[in-house]
Parts: structure tokens; sequence; C-alpha cells
């Protein structure tokens, strides 16, 4: 598909431009990431080295393509397809222009064609299938790549059908609890209101997370039509993209696509000449991470503190200003529209037992070859963090990976064994949650790590309840009394103590799976759980 | 939230820095109830435009001036001890100016292990100051951010919005140098 769409773009362009001179196309990621590592002023370097050499080329910013230690990576379109180089300094852009690389020339930063470059090759992607290809901003680019082809197939079906097509596909919500969405869907389609509306949960706080970014900052009209196909199908007519603020980047490319969307008619009266109308309202947060948790989210669009409401009801019962929702991660929604296009049956082919379809699951911290990789449920831990990413970036020995955010447990090496899906990370007392794996050396101290999972608890609970709001401030004295050599073995037994506390007495996950990082931490690294003396004596 | 956030899991015992009393604030722009009057103006009366009100005035005063608080309660007809409560909830609902610089540090897991307490360290002698404070003479705050989704190419910061990844301890430096010349 990743291809497939390439060549289809770069055929109608050429079409379209055959009256015109020929022009160099280079593509120029705009995602953050790469802003971060300089890709901004690459791609003023190379507009500016054009100018000077007296050449005209057109620079496209795209998406990444999510091999994130390659970047900045340009592209260039050539007649064979296009050509990749990477990482891309400022320095090195003279002398790519003398490597004659608007038409592929060698050089030693040459990658060669993007889809053969092996972390992009191992991928099945099909949530990031336009990802680091086509304009994000482009409706034009979205319609000739495929795009709204999943909605109009749902409007053919129908409502009903196109909810029975999610639940059959096997899709389970990305977000972190993995709830089937089609069975959300359907309750919300039964739910008789006047008003129903579609929340999409884009608030990725948690932290080794950022596929949601990538893909509103890559390819934003496959979320918009997610969101549509969802208010199609429970019959919704308003939705809200709710974007935490830190991520200015994907606030301002959804913006525009927003706009551009409705500008085309594929938001708004009538949408896509059916007699559905749907229009789309962002909103950012402003610094809380429980806002995440579905009901704060509610609770922050309505102009409240983000705290947790009980359950029941359920938000697709009572919901957003007490009417029926659907809320989804970014990453759920962004899958629908494929599986609409292709059918329930090619996505649910994928994976593993109860785990169907793919998983962009996001590597980073002290990786060698860090970023998003797509692929079908299944891959072992070990696999995705050696062989795609290739081990540490500092060379060093892995001592832990932390999975699933904050909230997810830290996992030795012992356990690479573990496949990536639901109940396999369950079983082994970890989650997937969102999909990040954050890898760390033999440096870390993983006392100091079960500290920050408290401290970290302890900063962002929301209050409601006593077990999260004061037992990780006592989590996080415990540990400096333990550390400090004050009775190490009986403070201990204390915070396992105070983890089954939190566990069993949390409202939400906040509080109730702070446990999972730090029982981990003390499971699978006791040695650290001692006086700072000691283990200095020891090592 | 509760308790004051001092720098993630770097102990202030470790700073090596002195807390500097908050100063005067150079460019604080001082409130300014026709700014305000605009910007309601643009908003609905309705407790759910309250998040966006406060990003635009934060947008307009760099913080959330107290004197705001009763007109915006006004305007979307609640109580102010309501606004005020969604003010002190959010982190960036800030009720002081900041400096006039602001460096945001990721502390969060992915940046830990990419040498991320370092150079929070490093920061914090440089700036003078902890994280989560503001220079005497207003030029820089800096701030703990937990996770920028630049774990990827960790360690991140943002400084006045603008993101910087694969961050070292030569580059911090000359950002931090930069802003306080
Ligand atoms: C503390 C906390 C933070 C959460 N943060 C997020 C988040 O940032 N993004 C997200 O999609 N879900 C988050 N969730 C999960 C949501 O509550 C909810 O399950 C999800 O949005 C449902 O969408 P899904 O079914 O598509 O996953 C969080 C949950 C908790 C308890
Ligand atoms: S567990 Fe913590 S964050 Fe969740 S509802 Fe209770 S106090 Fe709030
Ligand atoms: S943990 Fe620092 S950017 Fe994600």
């Amino acid at each position: 598909m990743s291809d497939f769409a390439a060549s289809l773009l770069a055929d109608l362009r050429r079409k379209a431009r055959s009256a015109e001179a020929d022009v160099a196309r280079v593509f120029v990621p705009c995602d953050a990431a790469a802003v971060a590592v300089g890709a901004d002023e690459v791609a003023e370097a190379i507009a500016t080295e054009a100018m000077t050499r007296g050449i005209a080329l057109d620079i496209i910013r795209t998406g990444s393509r999510g091999a994130l230690f390659l970047e900045p990576m340009v592209e260039v379109e050539t007649a064979r397809g296009r050509v990749a180089y990477g990482p891309v300094g400022v320095a090195d852009v003279a002398g790519l222009f003398d490597a004659g690389f608007l038409t592929g020339g060698d050089d030693p930063l040459r990658l060669g064609p993007p889809e053969k470059i092996p972390f992009i090759a191992r991928q099945k992607r099909i949530t990031f299938a336009r990802c680091g290809i086509v304009d994000p901003r482009s409706s034009t680019d979205y319609t000739l790549t495929g795009g709204w082809q999943g909605f109009d197939r749902a409007l053919a079906m129908g409502p009903a059908e196109t909810i029975e097509t999610i639940t059959r596909s096997g899709l389970r919500g990305r977000g972190g609890a993995g709830f089937p969405a089609g069975i959300k869907w359907k309750t919300v389609a039964d739910t008789a209101a006047p008003q129903k509306y579609i929340v999409c949960n884009a608030d990725e706080g948690d932290s080794g997370t950022f596929a949601d970014r990538m893909l509103m900052e890559g390819d934003p009209f496959a979320l918009i039509e997610g969101m549509l196909i969802a208010g199609y199908a429970v019959g919704a007519t308003r939705g809200y993209l709710y974007i935490r603020s830190e991520y200015p980047h994907a606030i301002a490319t959804m913006t525009a696509a927003l706009q551009s969307a409705r500008n085309v008619g594929r938001l708004g009266r009538s949408v896509g000449g059916a007699g559905f109308s749907f229009d789309i309202e962002l909103r950012v947060g402003a610094g809380a991470y429980v806002c995440g948790e579905e009901t704060a989210l509610l609770e922050s669009i309505e102009g409240r503190r983000g705290q947790v409401r009980a359950k029941p009801p359920l938000p697709a019962h009572k919901g957003l200003f007490g009417a029926p929702t659907v809320i989804n991660n970014v990453l759920t929604l962004a899958a629908v529209p494929w599986i609409l296009k292709n059918g329930d049956g090619p996505y649910a082919a994928l994976g593993t037992s109860r785990s169907r379809g793919t998983m962009p699951v996001q590597l980073g911290g002290n990786i060698n070859r860090g970023g998003v990789f797509e692929a079908p449920f299944g891959m072992t831990l070990g696999e995705l963090v050696l062989e795609i990413g290739g081990g540490t970036a500092s060379g060093r020995r892995i001592r832990a990976v932390q999975v699933g955010g904050p909230l997810g447990a830290y996992f030795p090496p012992a356990l690479f064994d573990t496949p990536f899906d639901y109940e396999a990370f369950a079983a082994r007392d970890g989650l997937i949650g969102h999909g990040g794996i954050v890898v760390f050396d033999d440096t870390v101290d993983m006392a100091h790590q079960a500290r920050f999972a408290f401290a970290f608890c302890a900063h962002e609970s929301c209050g409601k309840c006593t077990p999260c709001r004061i037992g990780s401030v006592r989590g996080v004295e415990t540990i400096d009394r333990l550390l400090a050599g004050d009775r190490p073995a009986d403070r201990l037994a204390l915070i396992q103590d105070l983890c089954e506390t939190m566990k069993f007495g949390s409202l939400c996950a906040l509080g109730g799976f702070t446990p999972y990082p730090v029982l981990s931490a003390i499971k699978h690294f006791p040695e650290d759980f001692l006086a700072e003396t000691q283990k200095v004596r020891m090592r | 939230m509760i308790g004051a956030w001092r720098g993630g899991i770097v102990d202030s015992k470790d700073r090596g820095v002195t807390l500097l009393s908050e100063g005067t604030r150079a460019d604080a722009t001082s409130f300014d109830e026709a700014a305000l009057g605009r910007i309601l103006a643009r908003h609905p009366a309705r407790q759910a435009a309250l998040l966006p009100i406060l990003h635009d005035v934060v947008a307009t005063f760099r913080y959330v001036p107290a004197e705001a608080v009763p007109l915006i309660a006004t305007h979307i007809n609640c109580t102010r001890a309501e606004v005020h409560g969604v003010v002190t909830f959010y982190e960036d609902f800030r009720e002081r100016p900041p400096g006039r610089h602001v460096l945001r540090l990721c502390r969060a897991e992915a940046c830990q292990a990419m040498g991320g307490d370092a150079l929070a360290l490093q920061a914090e002698r440089l700036a003078g100051c902890p994280l989560g404070e503001t220079r005497a003479d207003g030029k820089l705050s800096l701030e703990a951010v937990f996770c920028l989704g630049l774990c990827a190419v960790a360690p991140s910061a943002m400084l006045d919005g603008k993101l910087y990844g694969r961050l070292d301890p030569a580059t911090l430096k000359l950002m931090i140098g930069e802003v306080l010349t």
C-alpha cells in the first residue's frame, strides 16, 4: 500500500505537470521529532542551495516514515522511485547537491529506496501507510491515495453493517485498555438520544509514546475520516478532538486539515453529498496527564478540573454533556478507514489470538534505532528491542525495558520472549498500553525508577481517591527511607502493601496501575532495593 | 494536583543551587481589561468554553492574571471558585508570569534513560534556578515537562516553543547562554 500510494501519487503528479518544465521534488519531514533534530533548517538549507545553484525544485514537507533514528531523512523523487538520504545535517546539504542527489546520486548518506530500508521494509504499515509519503495538509493527496473510500463504503453498507465490520475486524482500543471498538460503538448506537458525540483521545500523555502525534502530523485526514465513520455508524453529528498542549505541531496540522476537510465538503453539512452532517472541534489540553483518562477528558472539555468520574454510567450511555459518547484513541480511529475500505477479513487475518491487526509500536529511550514500527501483534519483545531497535544507543547492556508508558511494568531481558499482545503481557504482570517501549541500559537504578513512578502518580493524581493521592506520596517517602538505610526490609514490605492498597482502592488506572512499574522493579531487580550504602559495597 | 513538583527524581539536596526569590518580571504583560473583553467576546458564554478562554488568556498575558478570574466567571456564568479551581488544576494556566524565556526539559522515562537527569542538573546550574522556578532577574524559567513525544530522539527540550532532540550538554549550554545574554 505504501509503495502503491507513493507511485500512484508520483504518477498522477507527473501527468498533471507534463506541460511544465521538470522540477525536482524533494521531501523533508515536518514531523516534530524530525524538526527537533533540525529538519526545518535542512529544508531551508536545501532551498537556499538550490537558489544559489539556479536549480528549480519543490520542497514538500511530509510526515515521517517513522525511522526516527534516520531523521532528518530527505527523499527525492527519481524516475525509478524515491531515494532517501539521512540523517542529513545542514552541513551535508552542499555535498548532496555535488553528489547529484536530486537524481539519486551516490553519497555516504544515501540510504536507497526508503521502502527497502530494513526498519521500514519489515513493517506492515496499515495505520501509517501514508505517513512520510503524502503532504499531510493536502486533501488532494489524501484522495489520490485512497482516502475517503472507507467512508464511502460505510455509507453504502449503512450504520449497522459498519459497526459489524469493525466488530468482526477485532479492532481493540489502542489507548491502553484494549476494549473492543465495535462493542463500544454498538452500545452508543443502541442508546437512543437526540445528540451523541465522538470524542477522539489525542492526549497521549504516556511517556515513551508518540504514534498519535506522528499520525496527526503525517496523515491527519485518516483520523478525520475515522471520526466521520464513527459518527455515521453511531448517529453522532459532532466530534471533539482533544490534543495535549505539548504537541503544537500536531495541533497546527490538525487545525489545517480540519479546515481543508470543511472546504472540500468532507466535514460540515451533508458530508460527501450524503444526508449526514458531521463536524469536529479541536480542543487543546492544558498539561494534566490524568485528562487522558476518558471521563477526566470529558470533564476537561466541559470546562472543569480533570477529575475522574465514577462508572457507571459509562460514557457510552452518559458521556459528554450527558449524551452517549464514543471515546476512542487516535490509533483506534485512524485504523477504521482502512478496515472499511479493505474489509474486516484482511485486518482480522493479522495478529495473534485476541490481538488482531497491527500495532504501531514505539521504540524509544536508550535505543539504537528508535521510531514507530507498525507490525501485526505477536512479535516478541526481544525481536522488537534487539532486532528492530538494535539494542541500546549507549552500546551498553540492556538492563530493563518499560512497556506501556509510566504505568507499565519494567521487564528484564529474561522476559524478552514475551509476544507483543494484550493477553501475553497481562499474563506476565505487564501491559502493552499504548504501545511504547522504553529501553534502559545497565546504568539505570531501578529503585529510582520505582520512586519516579510514585512521584509521577503523586504529581498527576486528580485527588479523588486516598490511596492514589496519599499513597503515592507515602511511596516516595518510603523508598527514600529504604535507600537511606532506615530498616530497608520493613520498608520494602510496606511498599508492597501500599501497592496492594493502591491497586484495589483506586478509581482509575493512574492510582491502580502505578504499582506495575513499582512491583515489577522490585520483583525483577531486587538488588536495587537496598540501602544506598549497601549498593555501593556490592558494586 | 498535589505537592510542588521539583524536577522529577532529582532530590533537592543534589541540585547545588539555592532558591532565588521571585523578582520582577521584565516582560510580564500587565492585566488589560479591554484585551480580556476581546477574548471573552470570541467565546460562547458557557462553561465548556473555559479551557479555550484560559488558553487565549495565557497566549495574551503569558499567565492568568487574578483580575481576570471574576470577569471570566461572569462571562461563563459560574463561580469564581470554580474558575479558580480550574486554573490551579492545569499546569498550563500559570498564576504568575514566567520568565522572558521558558525552557522546558523533558523529565520522563525515555529522556531519563538518555541522560536527562544530568542535563536537568546542568540546566539548573547554568540557569541559576531549580526546575519549576524563574530566575530573580526574570530572564528565564525552567520547567519540567513529562514527555514531548520525542522519546526516540531523547533527551528532549523545548525552548520558547522550539523543539530540541538528541540534546547534549554542549547544546544546552549554548541555548541557556544565548537567552541569558
Ligand atoms: C491516567 C490515564 C491516562 C490515560 N491516558 C490516555 C491517553 O493519553 N490517550 C488515550 O487514548 N487513552 C488514555 N487512557 C485510556 C482512556 O481512559 C480510554 O480507555 C481510551 O481513551 C479509550 O479509547 P480506546 O478504546 O480507543 O483505547 C488513559 C487512562 C488513564 C487511566
Ligand atoms: S486513582 Fe488517582 S487519578 Fe484516578 S481517580 Fe483516583 S485519585 Fe484520581
Ligand atoms: S520521554 Fe522525553 S520526550 Fe518522551
